[in-house]
Order: structure tokens, then sequence, then C-alpha cells
């Protein structure tokens, strides 16, 4: 039997290439880093990557101001401890306008907070290629994305403009108002990714582990009241439960699972068991059929 | 050697074939589908599809495009992952079925360490299948499996199989495929796909899951190590080299020697971020630190001292072309291979490959999908052999379109076809700079582009008397007058005018490194042509002059009635009405046409001094 270990390992090596060579090929590449996971696996492995020297690349945080606040503290101590320049962007037109998934709806909210957002950090400081944590596992439209992915001016994905990618030749250059989204850990599975946090010892955000937390029901899903910004319906009282989150992303928008996964071993055992897709836990994507690909066409990672 | 723990699987056919049914059932039966992606399959259907609901559609696992859902086919190669049952992963290629196919293949096949390719048995052998082979063989796919399928259609009949295969035998003996297996399975109904069932029992062989797992009949060939240099990593006082192992191990105390430039030097240590190392296994990123800290650049390539890869400037080469457009043979484009690129051109084409029988055809141009054994040339040595026998790495490039940045071909090598270092490299003791100082002037090019009868030649004639006057030594290179001699067998195609542009650009150069200051006067009207000819100068050497005539001016002043004949149909390609110009972006100079000879004379002058 293969071990999982030699499995990321391999993973682990080829997710370095790539990070490599978006580094030296292209003159201002810059990190998304979402706080989740996946990021920090990505950061963990631009670490190694570039080790003796330091991490070459800019993060961003697109900052929806829906983050949960553990969020927030934990990408700021990681900033200290790795010192590491990071940009957080808030589209700020969006925030004076008042946009809100309660008050403009999901889909709005998400165009302006986020993918407006990032497009507009993107033009803003003139990054030419943007990596980005989407793994081909996540979801259909993703299984067909390449590594190295161009958009259009306006950062429109065009899948039927996607260049052809053979071997581990990239083609890294960019045409008049064009720039790459790149994707190093394509390749990945939601386990492999626990696998080498476990591996690697990796420190996540704590809302991965469960925890006593105070939720609402929204449908079948359960929402966790961070703030006190979050609606409650009239006598409404959250209910403090053991739970924990497989992905991260706007509180409002991301539904914890209950479970008693309170360590790295545990969630690792659970990921494993695991019945239902990672991202059937995001609001956004069940919304209907083609609601990714939809999303992506507009310039969502 | 260490096992790979993953391994890669291209598989081809088209829908009609169960494709997407057969790896959806694959995914299913080795636990690699989540429950609600699963629930999904059962309640969304195609257009016409006729799988009662409730029931598992297994070919919705791999189709995801909203495009594709719509038209019942799959347009783009899609990835998956699922675990083997010996604990390996296995990465999924698939490459759809339809139009865009071959390019589709490739790609899928050019990672791929086993091909899977589908026959309907109720249909029989198409040419698709034929085709199928014949790029598993093209791309180097170590291991083919031919799963018949739709078996249960035919009632598991053992005569209909055996009769498919042995109508394969031909095309597989002659594409030489020596590693293939055949398995009689039915997707839809789960036969022989991961557990064998009564109904095939007549096949003693394995299931195809069996056979997907089964490790290559004999060790790999003994290779070399090969190491691209992606990055010099510098921090403090450290210098390192950044790349990824391929081939075979490397290790500390190994001779090695950079390419293409030869030097050689000796591992002295193998950093990385756990720890220093004494070994590099291929697939491991590590960096390389040197003893001598000889000059090493991104796109470089180590190996060992003693068996390396001579650069070259020439290849023959199997190349698939990818795009819309067609090749334009010595347009030059940018050649990548791993982290290196140079500037290339299409030499000449050798013949196309008929993949469905084998004939070689006779071909002055490739349009997509097509498949042609080709004979490139760089600008610069490239360290690159067999595709076939040394490895993918050490072979493959893809062609890179230098306007729209599309790739556009992909290529795998044969053979060099000279020692880059032999050609061209010689260096004779007076060189340029030497020859300039007698000269008392800087040599250089002044490239006047623009529309037929814009006044080139006029304006060239003027530049050359006010530099003869001031004692620069001066010669015209004009595109009329080449095409009575040196360019005599080159007409107005796409191709020719690559070409034609291309020998104006070299003559120049061997002018200018006499310490010429050359004028070329000539339409010139594709960018990449002029910039191509821009490469083979120095920086500051080139000096690009757009005159900018308005074609009305072009048409009244036109001594020779071009235009007019233009008009009449006499002449069809003739720049800015039949083929179209393309005016230059950044050109050193811009000249307004309708001012006079003496003005713009005095403004090149001027520039130039």
């Amino acid at each position: 039997m293969k071990s999982a270990s030699s499995i990321v390992r391999a993973l682990e090596q080829e997710s370095i290439e790539i990070l490599r060579e978006t580094a030296a090929a292209f003159s201002k590449p810059v990190m998304l880093y979402s706080i989740g996971k996946d990021s920090t696996v990505i950061l963990h492995l631009a670490r190694k990557a570039f080790h003796p020297a330091p991490v070459p690349f800019t993060l961003l945080h697109v900052d929806s101001t829906w983050n949960f606040r553990e969020m927030l503290s934990f990408r700021d101590d990681i900033v200290a401890k790795h010192n590491l320049n990071l940009i957080a962007h808030i589209n700020q037109a969006g925030l004076a306008a008042g946009v809100t998934p309660f008050s403009n709806g999901i889909s709005e909210y998400i165009r302006v907070m986020n993918t407006d957002s990032l497009k507009e950090a993107l033009d803003l400081y003139g990054f030419d290629a943007a990596i980005g944590g989407s793994r081909r596992d996540e979801e259909k439209s993703r299984a067909k994305e390449r590594i190295m992915s161009v958009r259009d001016a306006g950062h429109q994905w065009n899948p039927r403009a996607q260049r052809p990618e053979l071997w581990r030749t990239y083609n890294r250059r960019l045409a008049d108002g064009q720039t790459m989204r790149v994707f190093p850990i394509s390749d990945w599975t939601e386990l492999d990714i626990w696998e080498y946090i476990k591996l690697e010892n990796i420190e996540v955000n704590p809302l991965y582990f469960a925890r006593e937390r105070p939720m609402v029901r929204r449908g079948s899903q359960l929402i966790m009241v961070d703030d006190d910004r979050y609606p409650l319906l009239p006598g409404e009282e959250p209910e403090m439960m053991m739970v924990r989150f497989r992905t991260l992303g706007c509180y409002p928008l991301t539904a914890g699972v209950e479970s008693n996964a309170a360590t790295l071993d545990q969630v690792v055992a659970e990921v494993t068991e695991a019945q239902l897709s990672e991202r059937a836990t995001r609001l956004i994507d069940g919304e209907n059929e083609d609601s990714m690909e939809k999303k992506k066409k507009e310039g969502y990672f | 050697m260490q096992e790979q723990p993953i391994v890669r699987l291209v598989t081809c056919g088209s829908v009609d074939d169960g494709k997407s049914t057969l790896i959806g059932r694959l995914l299913v039966e080795t636990n690699s589908i989540p429950v609600d992606t699963l629930d999904s399959t059962k309640t969304s259907r195609r257009a016409g599809s006729l799988i009662p609901a409730g029931e598992i559609d297994f070919s919705l696992l791999t189709d995801g495009l909203e495009a594709e859902r719509e038209q019942g086919i799959t347009i783009d190669v899609a990835y998956r992952s699922m675990s083997l049952l010996d604990g390996r992963r296995l990465i999924i290629a698939d490459a759809p079925g339809h139009v865009q196919y071959t390019r589709n293949m490739a790609v899928a096949a050019s990672r791929a360490d086993v091909g899977l390719i589908l026959v309907d048995a109720k249909r029989g052998i198409r040419t698709q299948t034929l085709r199928h082979l014949a790029i598993c063989q093209l791309m180097a796919v170590p291991r083919i499996i031919v799963a018949i399928n739709k078996l249960d259609a035919v009632d598991y009949s053992q005569n209909v199989f055996d009769e498919l295969v042995a109508e394969l035998k031909p095309t597989v003996d002659r594409l030489g495929i020596t590693e293939i297996a055949f398995v009689p399975v039915s997707a839809l109904a789960g036969d022989n796909v991961t557990v064998k069932t009564s109904a095939t029992s007549w096949h003693d062989g394995r299931t195809l899951l069996d056979e997907i797992q089964l490790r290559p009949s004999e060790a790999l060939v003994a290779r070399k190590p090969r190491f691209g240099v992606q990055l010099v990593s510098r921090s403090d006082d450290f210098r390192g080299l950044s790349g990824t192992v391929t081939g075979s191990s490397l290790s500390v105390g190994d001779e090695v020697i950079v390419l293409p430039r030869e030097h050689t030097a000796t591992i002295a240590r193998i950093v990385t971020f756990d720890g220093d190392q004494t070994v590099a296994e291929p697939g491991s990123a590590v960096t390389l630190v040197l003893e001598p800290d000889v000059d090493v650049t991104r796109g470089d390539v180590i190996e060992r001292a003693d068996d390396f890869t001579p650069p070259s400037t020439g290849f023959s080469a199997n190349m698939v072309w990818l795009a819309e457009d067609e090749l334009v043979t010595n347009r030059s484009y940018y050649l990548v291979n791993g982290s290196n690129t140079v500037v290339a051109s299409v030499t000449a084409i050798r013949h196309r490959m008929n993949v469905e029988n084998g004939n070689e055809e006779a071909v002055r141009t490739l349009s997509m999908n097509e498949i042609a054994v080709v004979e490139i040339g760089t600008d610069s040595p490239i360290a690159l052999s067999s595709y076939y026998s040394t490895g993918r790495e050490f072979g493959n490039f893809i062609l890179v379109d230098r306007l729209s940045m599309a790739t556009v071909a992909a290529g795998m090598v044969n053979f060099a076809l000279r020692r880059g270092t032999n050609v061209g490299a010689e260096a004779f003791t007076v060189d340029k700079a030497q020859r300039a100082k007698l000269m008392g002037h800087r040599a250089r090019v002044v490239w006047i582009t623009g529309l037929p009868a814009s006044g080139k030649s006029t304006l060239a004639n003027e530049i050359e008397k006010r530099l003869n006057r001031s004692g620069v030594h001066s010669y015209i290179l004009d595109g009329d007058n080449l095409r009575h001699g040196l360019n005599r067998n080159l007409g107005f195609t796409e191709e020719d005018r690559a070409e034609n542009v291309r020998r104006i650009a070299e003559v120049a150069r061997l002018m200018v490194d006499a310490g010429l200051v050359v004028v070329v006067a000539s339409v010139s009207p594709n960018r990449v042509d002029r910039d191509s000819a821009r490469q083979l100068f120095d920086d500051n050497e080139f000096v690009e002059v757009w005159l900018d005539t308005p074609i009305e001016v072009c048409n009244e002043r036109d001594s020779k009635h071009l235009y007019e004949q233009a008009e009449n149909g006499e002449i069809p390609n003739l720049t800015g009405v039949g083929q179209s110009y393309q005016a230059p972006i950044n050109p050193e100079i811009v000249l307004d046409g309708t001012k006079t000879v003496d003005d713009n004379a005095a403004t090149v002058i001027s520039r130039i001094a």
C-alpha cells in the first residue's frame, strides 16, 4: 500500500514547481489569501518553495467585511509571525452603498463585495498574475480549469479561449490586457489538504475545529451568529452547539456542521468519512446548477 | 527508483462510446464520489436522456460546463481524482470525443501513464479509435488499455469481442504498440469494470480497474537526470538554483554541466526547507548550490557532465497544430520547454501524418488538429533530445504566437539536426566594436515600413545621400530591388512575406556586423515579422521608422499603378487593399508621409546621429 503521505509529498513537489514558475515568470504576482485552509497550505508551500529566501509574493485578502472575527485575528497573527506583506482590500463603494447579504441578496452581495472587489484590487495594484486555491475536486466546472488560466481584459474567464496545457510546460506569456490566474493545488483533494496539514503540522484557523458556538438554523443550514449585525428572527435566541466549519468565507453564508472533531486527528478522520461534498456548506453554490461557472465568467475565483 | 504514488490516465472516446458512463462508474465503485454529488446525478438530466429519474446517470459525474450539457458533448479536458484500491492516486484526464479531439487528446495524453481507449462493441471500430491509438503512441503514453464497451448490447458475445480485437491488430502493429491490453466491459451494467461478473466469464483476463492498477511490465529504461533552472534564489550571501529533478536522481558531489553554455561544476549542496539532502529523487523540487558558482540563469538546464544533451539550433520533431490560425513557416514563434524560452520557427514541413492510416502527405501549412513531421530552427541553442527515447521532459516543447500569446503547437523532438555550438558560434578576433572604431561611426539599421507607394524608397534614397555626405558608410536594402535577386523565388503569401522579411533582416544583420548603416525600405506588413527582425539586433541598433502615408495619397503617388491594378483584381493581395497592413505599435520614429521628403529625411538623420 502506498501511504497517504507519499501522495501529498508528490503533490507538494508539483505545487512548489508551479509557485516557483509564477514567481519567476510574472512581473507582479500576488497570492490570494482567504485565510482558509487552502490559502494556508499555499502559503506554507510558498515558504518551502523559496527557502532560504523569503516569500516573494504580496498577499491579497479581499475583505468582504463579513468575515468571521476569528479569521481576521488569525490573519494578523500569521502575517506578523512570518513577516509577510499583506494588502486587505475592501470595496469602498460597496461598503458605502451598504451592500450586505441581507439587503441585496446573496448573488449581488458576492458580486460587489467579492468578485468586483477582487477585480478592483487587481487593477489598482496592477498585479499580472494571481495565485488562487481552487481545487479541481471542488466543483464540476473547476475540473476543467487549467493550472495557468488566462483572463481577458476585465478579468473575464472565457472557457473556450483557454490555452491547451501540456506536460509541465506552461505558457506564461500575456498579451495586452490579459492577466493570469494560477492554481498550484489544482490536483489536491480536500483530504489531501488535511493530510498535508497534519504531516507538516501547519497552524490552521480554530474555526475548523469543533467548539461550542452560537448557532441559528436557516433551512437545513446552521449559521453562526458571529456579531450583532446578524438579523435574528423575532424572539430567536442563538443556540450553543458543537460545530466546526469545513470551509471559511463570509460568516452569514458559511454553514457549520455539527461535529465533535476538536483536534487535527479527529478532523482528518471525519473528512475521511465525509458523506457530503465540501462546497455543499456554502450557500452561494447551490443556488442553481451552473452557478459556479457563471460566477467564474464574471471573474470570481 | 521509487514508484510514483500518482498514476495519470487519459481516457479517449466519445460520449457515444459510453466513456462518461464508464468513468462515472469507476468513480462510484471506488467510493470516490461524495453522496450529495451522487444524489444530484439522480435528478439532473441531459436533453434527450433516457435514464429514468431516481437512477444514477453516471455520465453526469464527468461533464461540467454549461455549453456541454446543452450540446450533450464534452468540449474540454476535465480532471478527476480517484483512489486506486492499492492506495495510489489515479488522476483521470478526460479528453472529449468531438471536434477538437486531437488537440484535447494530445493535452490529456501528454502526462498520461496509461491510455484508456473505448470501443462501442455495437458500432465497432471507427476511424476515431485508430486516431486515439495513434495519438497515444504519438504522445508516448507508456501503456494502453482498450475497453470494448457495451457488451450487454451484443449479448456478451465472445465472438464480437475477439473480432474487434483482431480488427485492431494491424493498426497496433503498424504503430509499434507493445504494451496493450483488451478488456470486455459493460459500463452501463457494471460488468468487468471493477468486479468480474458471470456475463464475461469467458474472459480470463483482468478487470478494467486491475488493468489500470497494473505496474508497467518492465522497469523503465534507465534515464539520465535533468534539472531545469526555474529561478536563481538569492538571500543574504546564499545563491542557489531552484528547480525540479526529472529523469533520475542527482546527488551531492555529482559533476554537472549547465546548458546551453556548457559550464561544468559540482553539486555542493541540495537545499530544501526541511534541511539539506544528499540525494534528490526525480520529481523533487529542490535548490542546488554549485561549486564553483558558475553563471546560471532561469531557463538553463543542468545535466550530468558525463552524459548530457548537446545543445542545438535545429530539430526534427513531431508536432500537433493546436490553433485555429494556420501555421506560417519561417514566421517566428516562442518555443517553450519547461522554464526555457527561445525564439524559433518551423523551417520545413517534412510531411503531414494521416493518423488513420499512417500515410505521409505533402502539405504547405498545418491546420488545427493536424499532425506533421517538421523541422524547427531556433535563434539560440537549446538542449533538447528525443522525446521518445530520452523522456518527455527532454524533448517536449510548445510554440507560442508572439502576438496573441496563444499556445499554437505542441512538439515532440525526434532528434537534433546539428550540434548548435558547431554552427555559427565561431568567434572571430575582429568584432563589431572594432569595425565601428575603424569606420568612425556606429552601425545600425533604419527599417522603413509603410504601405506600397508610401514613399519609402524615395525617403531611403534621401537618407543615404545625407549619410554619404557626412562620411557615413551606408547601404540601401530595397524590398522591390531584392525581389529581383535574393528573394526572386518568393511570392506574396503569408509564408513568403515572412520569409522575405527574414532574409532582408539577415542580410541587414551581416551588413551591420560589417559596420554599415543599413537603410531598409520594405512594406513588411506584419508586426510579428518586423519584431522578429528586431530580435536579430542589439539594443538601439534597430530603428523602426513608420512612414505613415494615408492610402489616398499612396494611391495618387503610385507610379507603378499598383493600386489601380489591385482594384482591377490584377493584384489580389496588395497590402492595404487585399491584405492588411499592421502598423507598428512602438516604432522609434513615426513620419507623416504627407510632409516633404527633405523634412522626413532630416527627422531620421537627427534621430540616428
